[in-house]
């Protein structure tokens, strides 16, 4: 019963937002003359039999993963107070260059697939410290500099793709980087289902799930449980206190990014190893705004942002059934929208509220100790006990 | 009690004024009475609710009970705009003014003369240029505020009120800012505006000057009106005895646990304000382990300063800070801390705990690099809470438990936290900044034996305070800081009320303070 | 009474040539860096040969890209001034993007204008519902719009115009059944066409003035006009007008403007729905020249704007160069990749100034800083044919990075710009 209680208010705000999202769309739905229920019906449907049950938990959670991480790199710049706009670009330039350098070598299995990551992530890494060095030396505001430094990746990206790091036939469609050879590619996890007795779709579940747990679980025992943690989340909770407290508030901004580049380095891996095994002119885009999105749900913690994850990315899989049933698809981008501005607005009036009922718990005095005498009354000094 | 000459009624009258704040009494029953064309001081020490008086005449609020009368007619204020419009205009201690813009700009602001949609700025000029002449306030209409020193702001400030044709000015501390030239421009001004039959009322604790420019004063202690006094047959003496109670709490005897090894040396410390008087002026100071260094003054005087170069989270511009053997003049926040400094800071919300975390969470606050806090790069979590709850035991903290988010406690029971937290690490120096503000009662004398026992032990405590009794009771030797320097050592054996508030407020300089 | 003896800083003495260059106010400034930027583009083009530098088609491509992004400065000024930080305002120009496609295929071009700045300004009362009534952080509110706003145009194209007689689809919307008129100089510029003449001579600086000018007054089209003189008429409203100066007390101090009796939260309210007009008109203009509401079509030009206007200094003239030096970069990459080669020359020029003028101040570190990237651009415009596209594309946003990182200590945004402003808590 604590357990809820202590939840209780945490959950309140992204619930109320995903609601009013709901209703919201439907009556917008309804207006249009397009059937809310019937809709949303499709949505649910995850089709007749076991294996297209399973496929399309399998897109589902081959979509969550990307999102996840990106949730999670938005998140520890947000829990320290800063905003990693740049998430999108980051990724992309992180992504093409690991592909690139997967594809350029051949190790043996499992130190291949190392060696992408940590490309990915030095590279992105990388480009989120440009971020922060321009704020703490020039004071330049993340905010404008990571919108820029995505454009500046982005292009980047296109140069290279079209150019050092073309891999596919001149002339082709579509433009890719090369072929990460097989020992690059991470496995597919459709053998646990074979042991859980389920059926084995074609679809194939990313072996990167995996990956992406130890990392969701690393950041939380990081920012929860180590010194580090501590002092970022200080700085978000309060920059006076902190420094009061002994942090240096301008080598907390720089570690902070980097850890947050760092991980968003890992956003287009899931589907860089586990399906495309190329970097190409179509490559998922978007992540690191819908990463935003995700963690402002999941309220900047790894347990809200994975439930958020895959709430969004259910969304996201309802696109094509809606298509097929000629519903007007987008209407998953309109709940996801709602949804991003009506927890936004949740938060904040939670947040107020809860520090109103707190305060009011316990009421200050207005005016401050001064002078007593040896005899002093008391009735002045006395305050409210909660 | 001088009486309204010749059936003129005052220009201000405030009769039976009572203002109460969950859990505290701002003002009773105050009685004041200002005539008009005179400059009437209201003297107080911080908290005595000058503050809150002022404002219940600006009209920013209504007061419980009692009558506000101007020249001689009932009034109630619902916000600024009626006390606007009755004439009253308040020069608020912390300058309301837009950096960027220009003085003329400021001024203007929310009443602007237009012709048509535009505005009209010749005559807002010409209008200015004018009340500047005739007040003698040298202002330049075009002159950005950000290139203003203090004195010139003040006096866009009492532009502001006069070009919106106010007939009684309220100024609210305002010499707490300025450097002594910058003071007597300011009883130039005064004396033009009363010249002009403008009545002022002035808010102050600084008895010298009070005594300069003042026709009469009301005092006020404790949230009530004292007595009124006449600044040519009251002594700063006497003054200064109605502000801070003629009793002082005598110090228990005891024997003296003063050692001789220091554990602070402050040499020559200034801390500078951008173009202006240093806020913290070539402060040298000692503190002993066992003793208890105890520097009184109201606030304002450069003890924030102070505290924050102590602490490293300001840079001093010149001078050292010694720790024991180490001068750590050059060292982080966080080295300054693991090398043994405690804080209790002044300001608990901004400084001292995150609101919005749970109290085992604030017991690693400031230490987060030791046990049992911290173990190796980790967190310990059980090692908090346990000790979180033996603070709670020890300092009678009172809270459901140690997952209590901080901002559900009352200030008392945050600050008892506090205290406990940074007497945990064993500190050899706990700078303590207003240990028990807000604080109730038993908390505030739990705090001091725990204070008291501390330093029995060899803890050195530098205690910043505006508590009298505080200061007396528990220190060994009593400073005071006037306008960021010490202006005097003195023995709190043997010190007097008068003594102790003269210097506190500057009257013992003044001539004539016999 | 003392009389205060207060000394004004008298001006110190230069000559005659600096007086002449620095003083008589910032108009003769302004006069003086515009003359000295088209010598140097003179100067550029001659010794590379890149005509495209200052013909009049790159001139009038550089306006018609100017200008969307000026108009999306724009409203980040007025947001801005107001102490409303806006980064919605792509989302708010995709808005306007898609009310005027929607509003222009039914019932023409001014009904395309209209609509699309009142869909922009729908935009604008949300951001303004979620950052002043709620107090919700400005960049996260900013961030959310942009993407609820790309959600809505989606969601409304697919329902409105997928099986549409009038034609469009999901990402795109039924052609503008009216195009705006466009005007251009009768004798100078069309007709005899004086400075096309001048400009085919090839001459130094006379033809690149001829062509600079004669690029602005040809073909340009109404709403161009209009969002060229909206710059003096926003500098006339924000800083000639009571309005104006209580809209800008509220981003430089709202607690002061509050204690004189200014309405702070609906000033706000009125400057983030002009924001939003601005940046819908903004779209408004994309979709007169694409004669269609395509998806993506803003391309991030909301960002720019933004960036435009703390290029600008939170000036309207500020932003308007910034919206012109990007313009101008954007349209010179598109017409000629060669040409944009010749940029590195210029910068080599300019950065070469810019190190001798550090070292006369004896700040060694940033001369030698400058004077080697100066040779480095130098050494690419010698051995560089054509920069890729990828590279040319981002050239306005490293450009703006360049500017914020040297710049920033001397821009000066409103001092209460991005504050959560509550009433009674300041």
């Amino acid at each position: 019963m604590t357990a809820l209680r202590r939840l209780g208010p945490a959950l309140f705000a992204p619930v109320l937002a995903v609601v009013v999202a709901v209703v919201l769309s439907s009556a917008v739905m309804a207006a249009l003359q397009v059937d809310p229920f019937r809709v949303f019906e499709v949505m649910v449907d995850f089709g007749t039999g076991p294996s297209q049950q399973i496929t399309a938990l399998v897109v589902i959670l081959n979509r969550a993963i990307p999102l996840f991480l990106a949730g999670l790199a938005v998140a520890i710049a947000f829990r320290m107070g800063l905003f990693n706009i740049g998430v999108e670009g980051q990724y992309r330039l992180a992504t093409i260059i690991a592909a690139a350098a997967g594809a350029a070598v051949s190790l043996p299995g499992p130190l291949h697939v190392v060696l992408i990551i940590v490309v990915a992530m030095l590279v992105a890494a990388f480009w989120a410290g440009l971020v922060a060095v321009l704020k703490v030396t020039r004071g330049v505001s993340e905010v404008i500099s990571s919108i820029m430094l995505n454009f500046v990746a982005l292009g980047l990206a296109s140069f290279l793709l079209t150019g050092p790091f073309r891999g596919s036939a001149p002339g082709s469609q579509i433009v890719g980087t090369a072929d990460i050879p097989a020992s690059g590619w991470v496995p597919s996890l459709n053998g646990v289902f074979d042991l859980l007795g389920l059926a084995n779709p074609p679809r194939q579940l990313y072996g990167f799930l995996i990956i992406a747990v130890v990392v969701g679980i690393l950041v939380a025992v990081l920012l929860n449980r180590t010194r580090f943690g501590f002092d970022l989340r200080a700085s978000g909770l309060s920059a006076s206190a902190a420094s009061a407290s002994g942090v240096d508030a301008r080598g907390m901004v720089v570690k902070t990014m980097l850890l947050s580049g760092a991980v968003a380095g890992l956003i287009g891996l899931p589907d860089l190893l586990g399906s495309t095994h190329a970097y190409t002119t179509n490559f998922t885009a978007g992540l690191g705004f819908l990463g935003i999105a995700v963690a402002l749900l999941g309220r900047n913690k790894p347990g809200g942002i994975a439930l958020a994850a895959l709430l969004f990315a259910f969304l996201d899989r309802a696109l094509v059934p809606l298509q097929i049933a000629d519903y007007p698809a987008s209407v998953v981008t309109i709940i996801q929208g709602t949804i991003v501005l009506a927890v936004v607005v949740a938060n904040e009036v939670a947040k107020r509220i809860a520090r109103r009922s707190a305060e009011r718990g316990s009421a200050e005095p207005a005016a401050t100790g001064g002078t007593t005498t040896a005899g002093g009354s008391p009735d002045q000094r006395q305050e409210v006990q909660a | 009690m001088p009486a309204p000459a010749g059936g003129v009624p005052y220009a201000v009258e405030l009769r039976g004024i009572t203002k109460r704040f969950p859990g505290v009494v701002a003002n009773r029953d105050i009685e004041l009475r200002v005539a008009r064309g005179e400059v009437h001081a209201i003297v107080g020490e911080n908290g005595a609710g000058k503050s809150t008086l002022m404002k219940t005449l600006y009209g920013e609020h209504r007061p419980d009970e009692g009558t506000i009368l101007v020249d001689g007619r009932e009034v109630s204020f619902r916000s600024p705009a009626d006390a606007i419009a009755a004439g009253i205009g308040m020069v608020h201690q912390h300058f309301m003014l837009a950096d960027n813009f220009t003085v003329l700009e400021n001024i203007v602001l929310g009443s602007e003369p237009t012709r048509g949609v535009r505005l009209d700025v010749a005559q807002a000029r010409q209008r200015i240029l004018e009340i500047s002449d005739r007040y003698a306030l040298d202002l330049d209409p075009d002159e950005l505020v950000e290139d203003l020193g203090v004195g010139d702001r003040q006096r866009v400030e009492i532009a502001k009120v006069l070009y919106r044709d106010a007939r009684i000015l309220i100024l609210d501390e305002p010499t707490a800012v300025l450097v002594p030239q910058e003071v007597d421009e300011l009883f130039g001004n005064l004396a033009e505006l009363k010249r002009e039959g403008l009545t002022v009322i002035f808010i102050s604790h600084k008895l010298d000057e009070v005594r300069r420019v003042a026709d009469s004063i009301t005092v006020i202690r404790r949230g009530t009106t004292v007595g009124e006094a006449d600044p040519r047959t009251t002594t700063a003496r006497q003054l200064a005895e109605m502000m801070v109670g003629s009793e002082l709490p005598s110090p228990e005897t005891r024997t003296s646990t003063v050692r001789t090894t220091p554990v602070l040396q402050l040499r020559g410390v200034t801390v500078g304000a951008p173009g202006g008087r240093p806020l913290v002026d070539d402060v040298s100071l000692t503190v002993h382990e066992g003793e208890v260094l105890g520097i009184a003054g109201v606030e304002g005087n450069g003890q924030a300063e102070l505290v924050d170069a102590i602490m490293g989270l300001r840079v001093a511009s010149s001078g050292t800070v010694v720790l024991g053997k180490d001068d750590i003049t050059s060292w982080s926040t966080r080295a300054r801390r693991e090398a043994g400094i405690g804080f209790i800071p002044e300001d608990r919300h901004r400084q001292g705990m995150l609101l919005d975390a749970s109290l085992w969470e604030n017991r690693i606050l400031g230490h987060q690099t030791r046990p049992p806090a911290a173990k190796g790069f980790f967190i310990d979590r059980k090692g908090s809470r346990a000790d979180t709850e033996r603070i709670m035991k020890e300092y009678d903290v009172r809270a459901p438990g140690p997952d209590t988010l901080a901002v559900a406690l009352s200030g008392g029971n945050q600050q008892k936290l506090i205290v406990g937290r940074e007497m945990s690490s064993k500190p050899r120096l706990l700078v303590a900044a207003h240990p028990t503000r807000g604080v109730d009662v038993g908390a505030q004398a739990v705090i001091w034996e725990l204070l008291k026992d501390a330093r029995a032990e060899g803890m050195g405590i530098l205690l910043i305070s505006a508590d009298l009794d505080e200061l007396i009771g528990l220190s060994d030797t009593l400073t005071v800081m006037l306008r960021g320097r010490l202006v005097a050592t003195l023995d709190p054996a043997n010190v007097t009320p008068e003594q102790l508030g003269g210097h506190m407020t500057g009257a013992a300089t003044a001539a004539g303070a016999a | 009474m003392s009389t205060v003896l207060t000394t004004r800083t008298t001006r110190s003495g230069r000559g005659p040539l600096a007086d002449l260059l620095a003083g008589g106010g910032r108009a003769r400034r302004v006069v003086w860096v515009l003359v000295g930027v088209l010598v140097l583009l003179s100067v550029v083009r001659v010794i590379s040969g890149q005509d495209a530098l200052t013909s009049s088609s790159t001139m009038s491509a550089a306006l018609l890209l100017a200008v969307p992004i000026g108009l999306a400065a724009l409203g980040g000024l007025f947001s801005e001034r107001a102490g409303v930080v806006n980064i919605g305002l792509e989302g708010m120009m995709i808005l306007g993007t898609w009310g005027a496609g929607w509003a222009g295929y039914q019932w023409g071009w001014a009904a395309a204008l209209a609509g699309g700045l009142v869909f922009g300004a729908l935009g604008g009362l949300l951001h303004a519902l979620a950052t002043v009534t709620f107090g919700v952080d400005h960049v996260v509110s900013g961030v959310a719009i942009n993407i609820l706003a790309a959600g809505v145009a989606r969601f409304a194209s697919e329902l409105l115009y997928t099986d549409n007689p009038a034609g469009g689809g999901v990402t795109q919307s039924p052609a503008l059944s009216s195009k705006p008129p466009v005007l251009s100089l009768p004798v100078l510029s069309s007709g005899p066409d004086l400075l096309g003449s001048l400009e085919s001579h090839h001459w130094f600086l006379i033809s690149d003035l001829a062509g600079v000018l004669r690029g602005v007054t040809q073909g340009v089209g109404v709403l161009t006009l209009l969002a060229v003189l909206l710059i003096p008429a926003s500098y006339l409203l924000l800083w000639r007008t009571a309005f104006g100066l209580r809209l800008r007390a509220c981003g430089e101090n709202p607690a002061a403007a509050d204690s004189l009796g200014v309405p702070v939260y609906r000033m706000k309210y009125i400057a983030v729905i002009i924001s939003g007009a601005l940046a819908g008109m903004g779209g408004v203009f994309l979709v007169f020249i694409a004669g269609i509401y395509r998806e993506n079509q803003t391309g991030g030009r909301g960002f720019i704007g933004l960036a435009a206007l703390i290029f600008g200094n939170w000036r309207p003239g500020g932003l308007a160069a910034g919206a012109a030096l990007f313009g101008f970069s954007d349209a010179l990459q598109l017409r000629s990749r060669t040409a944009v080669v010749a940029l590195l020359l210029l910068v080599a020029l300019v950065l070469a100034v810019v190190a001798v003028w550090k070292a006369v101040q004896r700040r060694l570190v940033q001369a030698v800083l400058a004077a080697v990237v100066a040779a480095a651009a130098l050494v690419g415009f010698l051995l560089i044919d054509q920069l890729p596209p990828g590279i040319v594309s981002f050239t306005p946003h490293v450009t703006t990075l360049l500017v914020l990182s040297l710049a920033t200590q001397r821009l000066r945004m409103p001092k209460a710009d991005g504050l959560v402003y509550r009433r009674g808590e300041h």
